[in-house]
């Protein structure tokens, strides 16, 4: 179980930080030991903190993970299997990849305890949201030592 | 003849944003319950009490089951003695467009498939038969991309055995692997065009996974889950809830088969006019 902060950040989100790491301008969040979930939710609805937010899948921001990883990003929340690629920069840079209950995102929304849009708003369910949460569900699916639970 | 004005069309759809999202189809939840009960592997079955809970949780809440509320696929059966009195498509655009703005739900479309932008909540797809009758039968199937990425055609040869095309349905379910949110439902259309084979996939999703399955089905479904990839594929004996199969006359040439996979989160909504 994991509490704490996390980022959300999907396709659009991941294609622009890593167009502006390669650039040399500063990126929107503190990349250095982040938590990224890999999660477009649907909005709040009244009296609630966040809508349905569970994981989406994992392999289609493969491309643009090992460059992540190589500038701080510690964990990712997901779903599904990772490239080899992915699986070798989580071994070299002591970095850890989560996977939480697919396809449960009203369930998941319970363990966020608040929720804020802090980059890219005009994605949308795409932005980039800091999230507090709190006894959050996750396996580990790859570890640190690029040990893997889809072998 | 007998007419309907499309404003109650709107209202409809509006409605069934709600019911499909909201409220888990009721052969799901009791085939997701079935499976869990059987369900040997211990991790496995906590996987599949956390998707019963996470359905029970939205229904009690009034929330998404799931993120993705998809890319909202509209079937409609229309009687040819039914007179709508405005714009058919345009009423369900708009239903569509109310439900899922008034209820909280995704805006997962994009106009422009090329160059993306900025994500709205319509238009949907739409399916339109012409039947016999003077009623209107609408159906919402909210299809996530997570699964809908996974879909595959191939255009078998007419010489093809049924080794081969059973072969390449497992193997579809094995190249979705853990990435599309198992225990699927998987719909597989056979014969036809290409894209007569595609929609039949996906309307075999639509029928009641308690229904009567053929001997080939069976077969399907054995051998999809001895693949094991079970739950979230972290390994069990559920892959799948069942395999649903629809078929039309071909050419002598060809025979086009199709899989549409879905997510355990298999959600409908549908209303009679």
């Amino acid at each position: 179980m994991l509490s704490g902060t996390i980022y959300t950040a999907r396709d659009q989100a991941h294609k622009r930080l890593a167009g502006v790491l390669g650039s040399g301008r500063r990126l929107p969040i503190e990349l250095k030991g982040a938590v990224i979930y890999y999660c477009g939710p649907t909005r709040a609805q009244k009296g609630r903190i966040i809508g349905s937010c569970g994981p989406t899948t994992s392999s289609r921001m493969d491309p643009f993970t090992p460059l992540l990883l190589a500038n701080g990003l510690k964990a990712m929340i997901g779903k599904g299997a990772r490239s080899k690629e992915v699986k070798e920069a989580v071994k070299k840079h002591k970095a850890v990849y989560f996977v939480t209950y697919a396809g449960c995102g009203a369930l998941l929304s319970g363990y966020v305890k608040k929720s804020e849009v802090v980059a890219y708003a005009d994605l949308g369910p795409e932005a980039i949201l800091k999230l507090e949460v709190k006894d959050f569900p996750v396996i580990v699916a790859i570890d640190a030592n690029g040990g893997s639970i889809y072998g | 003849m007998r007419k309907i004005n499309a404003v109650k069309i709107t209202k409809a759809v509006t409605e069934l944003a709600k019911q499909a999202n909201f409220f888990l189809r009721k052969d799901v939840l009791s085939a997701l319950r079935r499976s869990y009960a059987a369900e040997k592997n211990s991790r496995a079955k906590k996987i599949l009490k956390a998707v019963l809970d996470n359905a029970a949780y939205a229904r009690k809440h009034k929330l998404a089951i799931c993120q993705d509320t998809g890319l909202p696929v509209v079937f409609i059966e229309i009687g040819q003695d039914l007179l709508v009195r405005g714009d058919l498509r345009a009423a369900v655009n708009k239903g569509i467009e109310q439900g899922y703005k008034n209820y909280c739900l995704r805006d997962s479309i994009i106009n422009d498939p090329l160059n993306r932008g900025k994500s709205g909540f319509s238009p949907c797809v739409m399916h339109t038969d012409i039947v016999k009758g003077d009623k209107i039968k609408l159906t919402l199937l909210p299809k996530g991309f997570g699964c809908e990425n996974k879909s595959q055609l191939k255009m078998f040869k007419p010489t093809a055995d049924i080794k081969e095309i059973k072969e390449f349905i497992v193997q579809a379910v094995k190249d979705a692997g853990p990435d599309a949110c198992p225990p699927y439902v998987i719909g597989v259309g056979i014969g036809g065009t290409a894209d007569y084979a595609s929609i039949m996939a996906k309307k075999a999703l639509l029928r009641k996974i308690t229904s009567k399955s053929s001997k080939l089905e069976r077969e399907l479904l054995k051998l999809i889950n001895k693949t094991g990839i079970g739950p979230m594929g972290l390994g069990g004996a559920n892959t799948a809830l069942a395999v649903h199969i629809q078929t039309y006359p071909t050419h002598i040439a060809g025979n086009p088969v199709s899989v549409n996979i879905s997510c355990h989160a298999l959600r409908g909504a549908w209303i009679t006019l």
